[in-house]
């Protein structure tokens, strides 16, 4: 029996499904084509008399928050991803809930990580029916295997907000995870021993859901500030020894790449945007965690020391190297959505120009306009791409779900995104026919920049008008499609049955791809 | 029965290779066993493959694993029949396809600021080592190869030759020391190499038994490319030898000097100043200069230091050298920008050949600037440095336009 019974073809030519966990869903209709009608979605009215006029909304343990919080079968639980591979807190929901015997409770996570792989447990003995947000590693693997009861369903970060926002997920109970808190539940990230910086993946949670619960393991006398998430939100605040580790939080495993291949593909990519002019004094850009991406940024700012430009801001994920983008002025702000160092927490505390972001200021569907589509260049990967452009960051080539969408779709937008990539990665060529699953339609998509040539969208006329007489080889994307098999052989596409496991929504929550089951070998 | 061939690599950290295991069986057919971290996607391809190699060398009964960490054909192709022909010698060989990019020849006197050491059975540096642009790729079967790996990897060599794409790289291999040396030229001169390093030359007879070999090699395949030779001196003897060893050969297009092994022979160490390999270096300058071929330095080793690497290039071309090796690609930029000419080196032979010109369109047999008489060779030099700053994008085509404006 499919647990999706209805498959149709969207807007890129994929089959999806049109019940998603028993709801209706839309299939993806193209690049701002769907526009829903309607209210925002509602939280419960509060009154502020069901609360302890001095403020204080401690409770003993979480599980009493959660039991008080009125967790039941089939809730919705979320949780922020902003403590990355060191949370400690998001397990213990879950174990608490095992212990109280609930079942097919719905997990919301901003995105999962492998210090998360004990949910599988949770997923088999059904105390989670399903998990929507992202099933990296292990959880990916698991659903992959068709073996989660409900249909996995990965969004963005902005598209996360959207569906709080539309209604398409209701919160019940929220746990947001805070470095430092006060008794009223106002909470930030900037201070404590699991400072991550901010917590803007929580904003939603925090405004949206039935019951908002802050944990902490560092308790200030109110005010908490700066309060980067309002107690007027909160219902409990939990105190625990410990949230999480920090050394995994802000694992300073972003370094710059050694890599020659991709030191190559850092100065490609920089060198591709000097000569096509998308530098200039007052240009704005963002650049992941990546290595290649952190390296793209040490190639800038030679660019920008020697003709004494700034960049007028620049998009975190922050670390050490942008942190000294700005510090030494070649930067002037930094909006910043995720923090991924101390460098970058500190300088988010201590530096105005280096402000926190949430889903909602850089990448909500349902804003009135957002700042994604006002940044010039952007740099991502992918774990593939095909010749019409489209992009993966899902899943790999064998078929396994692996990875989460993070906020990749919503910086599609930028004016040019650029995907530095390897040709292929030991013998699994990146650029193919056809991706696995599309998470990001080629339109979106300019420049991709391989360490054997370098092919630009057809679309983007302006782009190849400009490269014309460029030093850099430039390609197209089938000569590189070429290149690749020469070298590696044409692969056989995965084995999959006919069960989709999850589906891809695109930013504005139309379905843009499904996750199909793995075959045994 | 019993008798188990191994070859290549698996493990953590390997990449782009696999591991081949081969045992003879009297009995029971091929049994072969692929895992490969590429197995959804090229598993059929990988097993079609051994089973056709496997017939191709006559095996009717065997266990054969491959145990392969994304490694391209080539390469599973190299580490099977390294096995097969450790346990049945053949005079057979399974050869990739000779791409048809890379039946190029090179010059004598072509640029060889830079040459990238690739250790012999590392596939995974192969085959992006071109992308980086060095000047000449050297597939290393001699220190950079572990002894019991040695055979092995001659296989993966002539394979890398034939399929790999180095584009437009001088396509280089060193050979070993002695008999085992004159040998791998078999595994090699076949398949359009362009130049052989000979390690630890001491005396002109070492490269006398290298061309015997080629011109055998080259008469048996009906072969016609010129193969370079480029001797390494690594000793006392051999600096002292040093110019009858660059005068010997039509073939020898440069003379490379190996520190390490030099300094060892001194009984002394290596140092940044270099002041123990200064005579070295100089007999080496000097040797190639007198017999007309490109002296060339030793490698830098650490590679980590880009500045250290930069002074080690600056203090080489000041002593005359035309080149160095390099063991790891973020160092060709460096080599390159610093062996290229500098800026003032460009202006001074832009007066010059500017001069030059004018004398010539003048009819006038005397060169000179200003005041000042322009010796021949002087001229020469100055043409030189304009070709190389034109081949470097250092100098524009219409330079000559531009610079009459002035």
């Amino acid at each position: 029996m499919n647990k999706s019974d209805k498959l149709v073809t969207n807007a890129v030519g994929r089959l999806v499904p049109t019940m998603v966990n028993g709801k209706p869903a839309v299939p993806f209709m193209g690049v701002g084509k769907y526009k829903p009608e309607g209210f925002r979605a509602a939280p419960k009215l509060a009154s502020c008399a069901d609360y302890p006029a001095d403020g204080n909304k401690v409770v003993s343990s979480l599980k009493e928050a959660l039991v008080k919080a009125g967790l039941r079968d089939g809730m919705t639980i979320s949780t922020h991803h902003h403590f990355r591979n060191g949370d400690l807190v998001a397990t213990q929901i879950f174990n608490i809930a095992h212990e109280l015997g609930i079942k097919d409770l719905m997990w919301f996570p901003s995105a999962s990580f492998p210090c998360h792989e004990p949910m599988t447990r949770y997923l088999e003995d059904g105390t989670i029916h399903h998990i929507e947000g992202s099933m990296n590693g292990a959880l990916g693997r698991f659903t992959s295997e068709g073996k989660m009861k409900g249909l996995g369903v990965l969004r963005s970060h902005g598209g996360r907000y959207q569906a709080v926002q539309d209604g398409e997920v209701h919160i019940d109970i929220a746990v947001i995870a805070a470095p430092t808190a006060d008794p009223f539940g106002d909470a930030n990230g900037v201070n404590g021993s699991a400072a991550c910086g901010p917590l803007g993946f929580a904003l939603a949670d925090s405004q949206y859901a039935d019951k908002v619960i802050v944990v902490t393991d560092n308790l200030v006398p109110f005010p908490c500030l700066p309060w980067q998430i309002n107690g007027n939100y909160v219902d409990f605040v939990v105190v625990m020894d410990k949230i999480g580790i920090p050394e995994k939080i802000v694992s300073g495993t972003t370094e710059l790449t050694k890599s020659p291949d991709r030191l190559l593909l850092a100065e490609w990519s920089a060198k591709f945007c000097d000569e096509a002019g998308l530098i200039y004094d007052g240009f704005s850009f963002q650049a992941g965690a990546g290595g290649t991406a952190l390296s793209i940024g040490i190639y800038f700012s030679e660019i920008l020391r020697e003709r004494k430009w700034k960049a007028r801001f620049a998009r975190g994920g922050s670390n050490k190297y942008l942190v000294k983008m700005l510090e030494e002025g070649l930067v002037e702000y930094i909006l910043d959505g995720q923090t991924f160092d101390l460098d970058g927490v500190r300088s988010m505390r201590d530096n105005p120009h280096h402000t926190w972001t949430s889903p909602f200021t850089s990448y909500n569907y349902h804003s009135k306009g957002n700042f994604s589509s006002m940044v010039d260049i952007v740099i991502l990967g992918a774990t593939e791409v095909d010749v019409n452009f489209n992009a993966n960051v899902v899943t790999h080539s064998d078929g396994y779900l692996l990875h989460g969408i993070g906020g990749w779709q919503n910086t599609l937008f930028g004016k040019c995104v650029i995907l530095p990539v390897p040709l292929f990665r030991d013998r699994m060529p990146v650029i193919r026919d056809e991706v696995t699953t599309i998470c990001g339609p080629g339109e979106l998509i300019d420049v991709i920049v391989t360490e054997r040539g370098i092919a630009i969208n057809p679309l983007r006329t302006d782009l190849i008008e400009k490269m014309k007489n460029s030093s850099l080889p430039i390609k197209t994307i089938g000569q590189l499609k070429d290149e690749a098999e020469k070298i590696c052989g044409v692969p056989a596409k995965p084995k999959f049955t006919d069960e989709v496991v999850a589906v891809v929504k695109w930013v504005d929550g139309t379905v843009l791809d499904s996750i199909w089951q793995v075959k045994d070998k | 029965m019993g008798v188990i061939a191994k070859t290549g690599n698996k493990g953590k950290g390997v990449r782009s290779d696999c591991s081949v295991t081969f045992e003879l069986t009297d009995h029971g057919g091929i049994q072969l066993q692929v895992e490969s971290k590429v197995a959804v996607m090229y598993g059929d391809m990988i097993r079609k493959e051994a089973l056709e190699i496997l017939d191709f060398f006559g095996v009717k009964n065997a266990n054969v694993t491959i145990e392969d960490s994304g490694a391209i054909s080539l390469v599973i192709g190299a580490r099977l029949e390294a096995s097969i022909k450790k346990l049945i010698p053949s005079e057979k060989n399974w050869l990739p396809a000779m791409l048809e990019e890379n039946r190029y020849t090179t010059a004598k006197d072509r640029n060889r600021f830079s040459r990238l050491y690739l250790p012999g059975n590392s596939p995974s540096l192969m085959i992006n080592a071109g992308i980086h642009k060095p000047d000449g790729i050297i597939l290393d079967l001699e220190d950079a190869v572990a002894p019991d790996k040695k055979d092995e990897a001659r296989f993966l060599v002539r394979n890398a030759l034939c399929g790999i794409d180095f584009y437009g790289a001088e396509r280089m291999v060193r050979i070993n020391q002695g008999e085992r040396g004159i040998e791998d030229l078999n595994y090699i001169i076949p398949y359009n190499v362009n130049l052989i390093l000979l390690p630890k030359c001491e005396k002109p007879e070492q490269l006398q038994a290298v061309n015997e070999q080629i011109r055998k090699i080259h008469q048996k395949h009906k072969l016609i490319n010129p193969v370079w030779i480029m001797p390494i001196i690594e000793s006392s003897l051999g600096v002292i030898n040093a110019y009858p060893i660059a005068s010997s050969a039509e073939n020898t297009v440069a003379l490379a000097i190996g520190l390490e092994d030099y300094t060892a022979d001194l009984g002394t160490k290596r140092t940044i100043e270099g002041a123990e390999s200064f005579f070295a270096r100089s007999m080496v300058v000097n040797a190639a200069r007198a017999a007309g071929i490109q002296p060339i330095d030793s490698v830098f080793s650490d590679v980590g230091d880009m500045e250290g690497l930069r002074q080690n290039v600056i203090r080489s071309k000041a002593l005359g050298f035309d080149g160095m090796g390099c063991i790891h690609p973020r160092q060709i930029a460096v080599i390159h920008e610093s062996f290229a000419p500098a800026p003032d080196e460009i202006d001074r032979a832009k007066k010059i050949v500017f001069a030059f010109h004018n004398a010539q369109k003048q009819g006038l047999g005397v060169v000179s600037l200003g005041t000042k008489m322009i010796d021949p060779p002087v001229v020469k030099r100055a043409l030189n440095t304009i070709n190389l700053a034109l081949k470097m994008n250092k100098l524009a085509e219409n330079w000559r336009e531009s610079y009459e404006q002035i």
